[in-house]
């Protein structure tokens, strides 16, 4: 077990630095740093030595990936790329373009992006399974053709939609909860309440009839007529064999996402005015600040990442099959 | 006596298909009643209307069902429940699958003990517990824990047994209860079942295709065709003389030992369900058939303690014994295949950098020949390596060492398209070797582009005649896999072998997925090409009967490596080695056996991943001796060909 | 009639090459019993095909829409004509009416009247009221004759939708009687029982109901501003119907992309294993480890410069607006190949473990055959379900992206671009609410249609899905 993880996390090293690259190659094909500074000076400071000077503070005055000049190693690790990219595999994520240290805005941002990110989750996944099993439990009548309907209407309404429509009804007309804003605490829950609604009710269509599908698949397996000849009432084959065989892939399916949770939902997070992570990362892509982007994506695939090691721990957990090595 | 199932005139059906069609017969306490019949007769929906479990769609339009004093159709869903598992428990052929995958053995029985005897906690574990030791199941504390992935199959088929005796039923079905397992273990759990059912004094409805099976476990036979029951009676008045002309072809279809003549047959096929019935059902494909047969359905009649549905009942010719005409004896020629310490290992890697820290040994050292225009049976039980050592041959998996030589030439990397020239392969599963979005002719012609056959403007000709060699209609090459029976692909997978040429065909079990009569078919037509065409086989299967009707000679696989070889007659009617023994003595048979008792064989086969020190079989030898488990024995020759390994044979020498 | 002078855009030229692909395959399949099968089953089902014919209705406009031309100025001489910089398509001159009445500013759905209060001149007098809107309503003499009017042409409307329907009809029950030699009476029976082997209920229906809905925004269109305008007084239902080409462009160009990828990677990792599948495998963990929103800003910021670094190559604004909707299929189809060729992978190591890959190694048949007539036949289907499934989502994703701003160009008809131009109206009292409606709406159309199309394909196409339901 300890040497699966251990050679997993090895395994992600490459893909980092894989990641690195891309995001590297992708803002550089185009944006070369002397663009950077003259797009963060302003038009009125340009002049070569602002320019240069900008370079050598943000650590952009060196060659972009090989340094001829430099001599053995120094040739890879003296470069714009290594000196980048070498510093966030000990999540150090330097400085973005308004001064601010990207590690402490990460940390202070998560909570917020928690706040929201993991009710939605949880709640979610408990609404969603008990509305597939509702439909399993009614199949082939017209309750689950209905359901089936339902969801497909659901899923087919825009994400944005169940977002603006529930900042105008509840927050605007109805006057039940503040359209937006954070704060800490208890006083906290009832900014909260709103977007872990939305977020709730935008997954369910796909989410439940997903679910409905992996439910459905089980029923037709022989060990649940076996169940059934045992003379189990449907409910107890249901909620006790089928239950327990779909929450497989349900479980791990959701647990790669687990610690995506934490990069927080962009849209949500921006309609409604959490200082989340979510929000950190739109203003910085509406800021052009590479910096923090890169940050973000590094952070995004680190976790992951582990959000893949977490789903081959959790099989070996629920699944008795499956074993580790 | 007041039987303890009453079944009268069941008719179910799906949609408009009657699948079952007017099925009517009793089961009384303490007997055993076989429903026979070939796949898609309707046996398994029989039973899965008794216990009122049909799949999505299915349903019982009419007929009653009454188990004691209860009308089983006629319960509410409620009382149903008590009767599913407390009065009747059922037991299906897919151990594998019929048990839920994430819950403990020990909780799967629990459940039911629960539900039928309201024990729980320790006083359910106990009676688990004594549940697995009546089935068999050794250490059977421990085997409650286990999840069934844990156990291999023939312990997960008596743990399913014992969850369905938890509930004290008073009947026991039984849907195809070995068709899953290896001879040896269905033999074992057989036993188990007769067993229980005398000590209980069950009644029990045991749903088999196997005669065989059925010769030795069933008190009363009833036989089904297209929906309907055809005949039905004693068993040993129905084993001596069945009367219905379908029974009788099923007899005569079977391969029996020192059989070298042709397999009877029957033609056509089974009527599709769904379309208008007149006459009697098999009159199509009956050779006794009148025009009264086609016309009118016949009824029961009754001839001492058989009745049969058949306008022709006891008027029908004396049955004859078929001829036993010996094998055709052919010159001795040169060996055309020629093995010699073929290995197959892979690799087990493990740890953080996945280094290789042992093999399985699939085949670990096997040598064989095989010549011309004659036939090796390569047996053994699931998982022994019989077809990996046929994929091997092919190339189709990399061999770890060994030499191969074919026509005299040594087989290497280099001449691989002279192997496929000569050497092809008839797969097992009919419905998993014809890629369905291909056209036949396609199928056909593949190997012959692939390999440069014959002139191109030539092959279309040449995809007719191979057509017509395997007796496929002409218009066969225009249609899809799809359009054929499982016969008819298997006629097709062996057109593809021959469209190259080749002298040597490998067959992996070609018959096994096939019923009685298309076996019979596919049996004769290999026979019949081997004579015509002169090719050598070598035939992997694991069923005796048809290497007894087809094989020249027989090399005997355990875990990897072979134990006993010799020709056919000699190792099948007097084997040596014990293993060889048990696999003979534990096939079920027709005929009331003679000689020496059944010799049953405990345990399971081993992994190759590990196999026990000294001689592989010597955990489950009756006979093994110290030196069994230190060192793997030498070959002992026999005389005529015929050699063993074993120590034991060796000291009796 | 002034001569015009045609414009192919990029993705123009794409979408005319998918529907002739589309065509080519159509022709194929019909060929082949077994491809056609399910198909039938598809047509079979009344949901399935209701939603497609709604669909049809979408890609008719989208494709009216994509056949552009500049307009020759009135008074450039013929010798050398001279050609307006403004891209127009075949949609834009028949709607022509909808695109040139443009109002001052906001106005609501149906209204006469602009919806901000202005200085106008009455009885002499400059007071302050809600102005007479300059197209919408323009032909009414007093705003009570108002209701009736608009009661008046939806009816008209409705009705001569209804009456062309009927005429469908009979032509229809003429053919058919004709080729199936039914009695009128006997196949008017049989459709109405719903006993035809294809859902003939449902299509006759919903064919009337879009030429009854068409015919009656047509008749309402003609005197008012359906859907209302927005804030520089263009008709919402224009822009609305304008935006249909973005969603259906999006959901079908960014799938062409995504689909030489998927198929490729997905069966050749699969296929081969070993080392390739290891590359492979690599290559997509690290594609998918990127969060796809910030790897496609990122992708567009870059196409962004580009665009505003060489303006000489695209000479019109829709050329430019053209290329980035281009470039963003392109990248949301490098970004999104992954979960397919994920899928596709997993079933090439089941297949070419099957016997009849077997058998076909056993000939010596390259790999590259066995590819193409044993592994790929056989998954395509799963091809196919993942198509139709992903069109909705893509259609949802472009709203998402361009209220982020790494969407289509911001002068591009799209839905997002509606959403997003009228979110912060919402904070307006009273509330302007028509452009998100209709926005929402219409899209909720196309992907509610897409979304049962696509069930009705999965269910005919899976066979694991085969007889249950």
């Amino acid at each position: 077990m300890l040497a699966y993880i251990l050679r997993r996390l090895l395994y992600a090293i490459p893909i980092l630095i894989g990641v690195n690259l891309l995001t590297f190659t992708l803002f550089f094909v185009v944006n070369t740093p002397d663009d950077m500074a003259r797009l963060q000076l302003g038009a009125k400071h340009v002049t070569p030595e602002a320019i240069d000077r900008w370079k050598v503070e943000h650590g952009y005055d060196k060659p972009l990936m090989l340094n001829a000049a430099a001599t053995g190693s120094a040739q890879f690790t003296d470069t714009i790329f290594f000196k980048h990219s070498a510093a966030m595999f000990v999540f150090e994520f330097g400085k973005g373009d308004d001064g601010r240290n990207i590690g402490n805005e990460i940390r202070t941002r998560m909570g917020p992006s928690l706040a929201i990110a993991l009710p939605v989750f949880v709640i979610g996944l408990l609404v969603n399974v008990s509305f597939a099993l509702l439909m399993v439990f009614f199949r082939a009548t017209y309750l689950d053709l209905w359901g089936v309907v339902l969801c497909v209407v659901l899923m087919s309404i825009s994400g944005l939609f169940y977002i603006i429509a529930g900042q105008y009804f509840i927050a605007k007309l109805w006057n039940l909860l503040p359209i937006s804003g954070f704060a800490g605490g208890i006083d906290g829950i009832r900014f909260i309440l709103l977007p872990v609604l939305v977020g709730v009710v935008a997954g369910i269509g796909s989410g439940s009839r997903w679910y409905r599908t992996i439910f459905l698949e089980e029923i037709g397996k022989d060990y649940v007529r076996t169940a059934r000849a045992k003379g189990l009432s449907e409910g107890r084959v249901l909620f006790r064999h089928v239950l327990k065989n779909g929450m497989i892939p349900i479980l791990t399916g959701a647990v790669v996402v687990l610690p995506l949770l934490f990069m927080g939902s962009l849209i949500t997070e921006s309609f409604f005015g959490i200082p989340g992570l979510g929000s950190y990362t739109i203003d910085a892509i509406q800021a052009q600040d590479f910096a923090v982007v890169r940050a973000m994506v590094f952070l995004g695939s680190f976790l992951y990442i582990v959000g893949l090691i977490l789903t081959d721990i959790s099989y070996s957990w629920v699944d008795p099959r499956v074993r580790l090595q | 006596m007041k039987p303890l199932l009453e079944v009268r005139d069941l008719v179910t059906g799906f949609g408009r298909v009657r699948v079952v069609d007017g099925v009517s017969f009793q089961v009384a306490a303490g007997e055993t009643y076989a429903l026979l019949g070939e796949s898609g007769c309707g046996k398994s929906i029989t039973a899965l209307s008794l216990m009122r479990l049909l799949p999505d769609g299915g349903r019982v339009i009419s007929g009653s069902v009454r188990l004691g004093e209860t009308d089983v159709l006629a319960l509410p869903e409620r009382d149903m429940r008590r009767v599913r598992g407390g009065q009747m428990a059922m037991i299906f052929q897919e151990p594998m699958l019929a048990l839920n995958p994430v819950i403990k053995v020990g909780e799967q029985i629990g459940e039911a003990l629960a539900l039928h005897q309201n024990l729980a906690g320790q006083a359910a574990r106990d009676a688990a517990r004594g549940l697995l030791d009546a089935v068999g199941v050794p250490d059977a504390v421990r085997r409650l824990d286990t999840y069934p992935f844990e156990l291999s199959g023939g312990l997960r088929q008596r743990v399913m047994i014992a969850m369905a005796l938890a509930g004290r039923p008073q009947l026991l079905i039984a849907d195809e209860p070995t068709t899953a397992l290896d001879v040896t273990i269905q033999a074992q759990v057989l036993d188990v079942l007769r067993r229980l059912k005398a000590e209980q004094r069950m009644g029990m409805l045991l749903i088999t295709h196997d005669l065989g099976v059925v010769a030795e476990n069933a008190d009363r036979v009833g036989v089904m065709y297209a929906g309907e029951l055809v005949e039905e009676g004693v068993r040993n008045a129905f084993f001596a003389s069945p009367q219905h002309p379908y029974s009788r072809m099923l007899f005569e279809a079977l391969p029996r030992p020192g059989d070298g003549g042709r397999l009877v047959t029957i033609p056509g096929q089974v009527p599709p369900l769904d379309g208008p019935m007149r006459g009697c059902r098999f009159a199509p494909r009956c050779p006794f058939a009148v025009a009264r047969c086609r016309a009118e359905s016949p009824g029961w009649q009754v001839i001492d303690d058989q009745r049969v549905r058949c306008h022709l009942a006891g008027t029908l010719p004396a049955r004859s014994e078929r001829e036993l005409a010996a094998h055709s004896v052919k010159q001795a020629a040169p060996p055309l295949l020629q093995v010699d310490g073929l290995k197959v290992h892979f690799p087990i890697r493990r740890g953080l950098i996945q280094r290789t820290v042992g093999h399985v040994r699939a085949v670990d050292g096997v040598s064989l020949d095989i010549r011309a225009g004659r036939t090796l049976a390569l047996v053994g039980e699931s998982g022994c390596g019989k077809t990996t050592v046929g994929k091997a041959l092919l190339r189709l998996i990399e061999p770890t060492a060994g030499r191969i030589v074919l026509g005299g030439e040594t087989i290497t990397a280099k001449n691989v398209p002279f192997l496929r020239r000569q050497a092809q392969m008839v797969f097992q599963d009919p419905f998993s070797s014809l890629n369905p979005r291909m056209r036949v002719a396609d199928i056909l012609l593949e190997g012959m582009d692939a390999l440069g056959v014959g002139e191109a403007a030539d092959r279309r000709d040449a995809v007719v005649q191979l057509l017509r060699q395997v007796g496929l209609p002409d218009d066969a090459g225009g249609r899809y896999p799809h359009a054929f029976s499982g016969g008819q692909r298997q006629r097709i997978a062996i057109a593809r072998a021959l469209a190259v040429s080749p002298r040597l065909v490998i067959c992996d079990e070609p018959t096994s997925a096939l019923d009685v009569s298309v076996q019979a078919q596919i049996l004769n037509l290999l026979k019949d090409l081997q004579d015509s065409l002169g090719l050598a086989y070598l035939f992997i299967t694991h069923n005796l009967a048809v290497v007894d009707y087809l094989a020249h000679e027989v090399a005997v696989m355990y875990l990897g490596r072979i134990v006993e070889h010799g020709a056919a007659a000699d190792v099948l009617r007097a084997p040596r080695h014990p293993y060889t023994q048990a696999l003979v003595s534990a096939v079920p048979h027709i005929k009331a056996q003679t000689g020496p008792g059944i010799i049953r064989l405990a345990g399971d086969q081993p992994s190759p991943l590990n196999p026990p020190d000294g001689c592989h079989f010597n955990p489950r030898c009756p006979h093994a001796m110290e030196v069994c488990r230190q060192t793997y024995p030498e070959q002992t020759e026999l005389g005529g060909g015929h050699w063993v390994r074993c120590h034991w044979v060796a000291g009796q020498i | 009639m002034n001569s015009i002078q045609p414009v192919i855009l990029w993705t123009d030229a794409l979408i005319f090459a998918l529907l002739l692909a589309v065509l080519v395959l159509v022709w194929l399949i019909r060929r082949q019993e077994h491809l056609l099968a399910p198909w039938r089953v598809v047509a079979q089902r009344p949901m399935a095909m209701g939603a497609a014919l709604v669909l049809g209705a979408f890609v008719v406009i989208g494709l009216l829409d994509s056949l552009h031309y500049r307009a020759q100025l009135t008074d450039s001489p013929a010798d050398a004509p001279q050609y307006s910089v403004e891209v127009l398509s075949v949609f834009d001159a028949l709607t022509s009416e909808l695109r040139s009445r443009q109002e001052k500013t906001y106005s609501a759905p149906l209204a006469m009247q602009l919806y901000a209060k202005e200085f106008v001149e009455r009885d002499g007098a400059t007071v302050r009221d809600y102005p007479r809107l300059q197209y919408g309503g323009a032909h009414l003499q007093r705003a009570d004759e108002r209701l009736s009017d608009i009661t008046r042409r939806t009816l008209v409307g409705a009705t001569q939708g209804g009456l062309a329907s009927l005429l469908l009809f009979g032509l229809l029950a003429g053919w058919q009687v004709r080729r199936t030699r039914l009695a009128v009476g006997a196949w008017l029976a049989a459709w109405r029982q719903g006993s035809l082997n294809w859902p003939g209920r449902t299509v006759v229906l919903m064919v009337a109901l879009l030429l009854m809905l068409g015919g009656a925004l047509a008749q309402l269109a003609s005197g008012y501003h359906v859907f209302g305008t927005d804030k520089v007084g263009q008709d919402v239902l224009y822009i609305s119907l304008k935006s249909i080409r973005t969603g259906l462009v999006i959901g079908t160009l960014t799938t062409l992309v995504t689909l030489p990828l998927a198929i490729g990677f997905g069966i050749t990792a699969g296929y081969f294993r070993g080392w390739v599948d290891d590359i492979i495998q690599y290559l997509y963990t690290v594609l998918n480890s990127i969060p796809g929103v910030l790897l496609i800003a990122a992708a567009v910021l870059i196409v962004q410069v580009y665009i505003e670094s060489n303006p000489d190559i695209f000479d019109t604004a829709a050329a430019r607006a053209d290329i980035r909707l281009l470039a963003l299929c392109l990248i949301m189809g490098v970004t999104s190949w992954t979960g397919l060729a994920r899928l596709l992978r997993g079933e090439s190591l089941k297949l070419r473990t099957l016997d009849y890959v077997e058998a076909a190694r056993a000939f010596g048949v390259s790999n590259v055959r066995i590819i193409s007539r044993h592994i790929f036949p056989n998954l395509f289907h799963l091809v196919l379900i993942a198509i139709v499934l992903d069109f909705s989502g893509l259609v949802l994703a472009e709203a998402v992206l361009s209220y982020i701003g790494v969407g289509v160009d911001p002068a591009m008809y799209s839905w997002g671009n509606m959403i997003n131009g009228a979110r912060l109206e919402l904070a307006r009292e009273p509330v302007v609410w028509w452009q998100l409606g209709a926005a929402f709406a219409f899209m909720f159309t196309l992907v509610l249609a897409a979304n049962l199309f696509a069930d009705g394909v999965r269910d005919a196409f899976d066979p694991r899905l085969g007889g249950r339901r």
